[in-house]
């Protein structure tokens, strides 16, 4: 029979602690969020000896049980609390072996908490070239548990790892550091009044809050927080916690004289060279800057290839289908309801992928960071700092991480402006309209031989959505009412080459959970678009075919011209027709026609809807295969005449899209993370004002 | 005027002394920024701010604002 345990992986942020995760679990893993609130939870399946499975958990990066952070405090709650389905038989902390005093901080905490824990120290392949030495015998005689040496990246020393979790019954559980030295007497109090309540444990409940906001936890814990044993001021508690650090580090230092030998002669290394380029005032920007248009570049251009090919296959997919079932209502669904639908949800995924591998190169690599430090004085200026930056780039992929990328930012006013703001960052949901939009009315010209004139445009776009982000993260600071306390504390890892297997399967990974959850969205409003544009009421809908043909008899029209009028006809006086025109007049002076006002309605839910309702709507008009561009190049202004998507009514609709707030999964993220309506209201509300009165500033100018 | 960090030039090194506030971030000492330990100026950002030390063996980036407030002894 086979038993399973859990085994909760803990560690300092670049420790190499996702490597070792992907290591042990390889595509047997979920992503997934802690119940309640939406800290992104990796899980994962590892193997063992004798019928054991172990259910790995790799929980967010930490520096130590202080909470500062949301993620930090989803750390201690893990650790706190007994009774959860995630509390680990085993802890894994994972560190690396150049810094090996800062990781044991965190080490001596956990395994004051009574859990038996591994220390597993990573990268033990460079010890050699670092010309570093560790008595493992003694270290592991000091810490009273077991020690593993391990290389994630050269695959080294896993099954040690897997065979000490097997054995984890064999863990000594004695604490190693006395946290009680800090502070006698008051803790002497507190065992007496909670005398079968672990001392460490008590500790933490008490200062949990007293670095970060509140968090939810279990009721006995609120017992205590209310009970008399609340008498130290903050003050005080940041105090011993101070102290505790110090003490901490006392032990952690002694140890290490005895067990670790670095030979200091060999440590010239290649970061400080390396930082002197990449962090330098004007190469330091003018890399990121190319950097960047690299990115854009290539998702532009190379993405264009395979995003053609699925744009055919899918059209003539529909037609198969329309021809060879027999005709019906079922047929008809399927061949311009589903097929389109799904057509526009697959034709995403060769740009979201590109992204995410660009985005996880950078973070793989640490460069990530050095961008954080080159952009914090420019992001203080409008009441943002370095670490807005990394959410506003992830913006550029999905608002929806990017908006969960803000949980390690300590200062409430700081992390809420970032929320609010991050979706005027050009996501690639709006890329399938930029791409198709500004084929339609920019010339592909290349300017300089080098850039081509469409993809300076969408670059322009990039630019225009994070312009906004910044200025109204200006605004914001200016009038939102909230106190700050913001410091800025981060770590600069070391470069990295990074790591095919981990960028491979954050790309898997976040491409499916993108394609998948975008995906029913955009299937669900596909059909509904469906019906309603194949339904309708009256004489003119039922009747459509002979009242068409009666119009036209004198005119001889062709066959194909005559059908294309009844549809048209038909979807006119159908359900979506009457709410198009019922929309019209708010549309109209931004230069659209009511199909155009259906496709933005529709794509308040999601913006890349807006493509596969054309679709849709065109296809449902017109049978024929071709590809929704070539159908909406065909498009003509029923009022002014030409061409319906030309370039007044293209860059209005370019910076509707640019502004608009549509996207109800990020609203939803938003209210999640900010526990309140208040805020996803008013940024809707916000965001699709500016959209309109851009769109329509735009057109009436350019008309 | 006593020495901070935010004082300390290019590559220089110097030793931590105390804390000028008792509002010094924990995290920072949970990074290593305690009294005894050796602290080195890496480099500046772009516009000064903020600054890149090496603390202890960790690479670390904090504000200007910060750095004044941690005391150093001078590096023999």
């Amino acid at each position: 029979m086979s038993r399973s345990i859990n085994v909760s992986l803990i560690g300092n942020p670049n420790t190499g602690k996702t490597s070792l995760f992907n290591r042990l679990t390889g595509l047997n893993q979920k992503v997934g969020n802690y119940p309640g609130i939406t800290v992104e939870k990796k899980e994962g399946v590892c193997k063992l000896d004798r019928g054991l499975k172990a259910h790995i958990l790799d929980l967010p990066g930490t520096y130590s049980l202080n909470t500062s952070s949301l993620d930090e405090s989803v750390v201690v709650e893990t650790l706190l609390n007994r009774n959860s389905r995630d509390f680990p038989d085993v802890a894994v902390v994972v560190s690396d072996i150049e810094n090996i005093k800062r990781n044991l901080l965190l080490f001596t905490q956990i395994k004051d908490l009574e859990i038996p824990t591994i220390l597993a120290i990573n990268m033990a392949d460079r010890m050699q070239r670092k010309a570093i030495t560790l008595d493992i015998e003694l270290m592991e005689a000091e810490l009273n548990t077991k020690v593993v040496l391990v290389s994630a990246r050269k695959n080294q020393g896993i099954n040690d790892l897997k065979d000490a979790i097997t054995q984890y019954k064999t863990l000594n559980t004695q604490p190693c550091v006395n946290a009680s030295v800090i502070d006698p007497e008051y803790f002497a109090r507190l065992k007496k009044a909670y005398p079968h309540q672990l001392l460490y444990k008590l500790w933490l409940v008490i200062t949990q809050d007293v670095n970060f906001g509140k968090v939810e936890r279990d009721r006995d814990y609120e017992k205590l927080k209310t009970s008399s044993f609340d008498i130290k001021s903050e003050e005080d508690l940041k105090r011993l916690q101070h102290k505790e650090t110090v003490v901490r580090y006392q032990f952690i230092n002694g140890l290490l004289k005895k067990v670790l030998h670095v030979d200091t002669s060999h440590a010239k290394d290649l970061r400080s060279k390396l930082d002197r380029i990449l962090l330098h005032k004007v190469w330091g920007y003018l890399i990121f800057f190319l950097i960047l248009l690299l990115i854009f570049q290539a998702i532009y251009d190379w993405s264009s290839y395979p995003m053609d090919w699925i744009d055919e296959l899918f059209a003539s997919f529909s037609a198969i289908t329309a021809e060879s079932l027999p005709a019906g209502p079922f047929t008809s669904l399927l061949a311009e309801g589903i097929i389109p639908g799904l057509g526009g949800i697959v034709i995403f995924i060769p740009q979201i992928a590109f992204l995410f591998f660009f985005i996880a190169l950078l973070e793989e690599s640490g460069y990530m960071s050095r961008v954080v430090f080159l952009m914090d004085h420019i992001m203080k200026k409008f009441g943002l700092s370095g670490k807005s930056v990394v959410p506003l780039v992830s913006g550029t992929a999905c608002a929806i991480p990017a908006v969960m990328a803000t949980r390690n930012i300590e200062d409430w006013k700081e992390r809420l402006i970032t929320i609010l703001v991050v979706p005027f960052t050009t996501c690639s949901a709006r890329l399938p309209v930029y791409l198709i939009i500004i084929a339609l009315v920019i010339p592909d010209r290349d300017i300089w031989w080098i850039f081509n004139l469409q993809g300076l445009t969408l670059m322009l776009l990039y630019l225009l959505g994070f312009g906004a982000a910044i200025f109204s993260a200006w605004v914001l600071n200016k009038i939102l009412p909230i106190k700050r306390k913001s410091f800025f504390v981060m770590e600069m890892p070391a470069y990295k080459l990074p790591m095919f297997k981990n960028v491979g399967i954050t790309v898997v990974e976040k491409t499916k959970s993108f394609v998948l959850g975008a995906g029913k969205i955009i299937m669900a409003i596909s059909i509904v678009l469906w019906i309603l544009a194949s339904y309708g009421l009256g004489d003119q809908f039922t009747k459509a075919e002979q009242i068409v043909t009666e119009k036209y008899a004198s005119q001889n029209l062709s066959d194909k011209a005559l059908q294309q009028k009844i549809a048209s006809h038909k979807l006119e006086h159908s359900f979506i027709g009457y709410i198009g025109k019922g929309i019209e007049p708010a549309v109209r002076p931004l230069g659209y026609d009511w199909k155009i006002g259906i496709a933005i309605v529709s794509s308040f839910a999601a913006r890349e809807v807006f493509v596969g309702t054309l679709a849709t709507i065109y296809s449902v008009e017109n049978a024929e295969e071709e590809t929704i561009k070539n159908r909406m190049q065909a498009e003509t202004n029923p009022i002014l005449g030409g061409p319906l998507f030309n370039f007044a009514s293209g860059i209005s609709l370019l910076l509707f899209y640019a502004f608009a707030m549509q996207c109800m999964s990020t609203l939803a993220i938003v209210k999640r993370e900010t526990v309140s309506w208040k805020w996803p209201a008013i940024q809707f509300a916000a965001m699709t004002l500016i959209a309109y009165f851009a769109a329509l500033g735009a057109f009436q100018i350019l008309k | 005027m006593e020495k901070t960090i935010a004082h300390l030039k290019r590559g220089e090194i110097a030793i931590i002394k105390s804390f000028k506030e008792t509002d010094v971030p924990l995290k920072l000492l949970e990074m290593g920024c305690l009294p005894g330990n050796l602290v080195t100026m890496m480099q500046s950002a772009p516009f000064q701010d903020p600054i890149y030390l090496n603390i202890n063996g960790t690479h670390l980036a904090i504000r200007r604002e910060t750095a004044c407030k941690i005391n150093v002894d001078p590096y023999v």
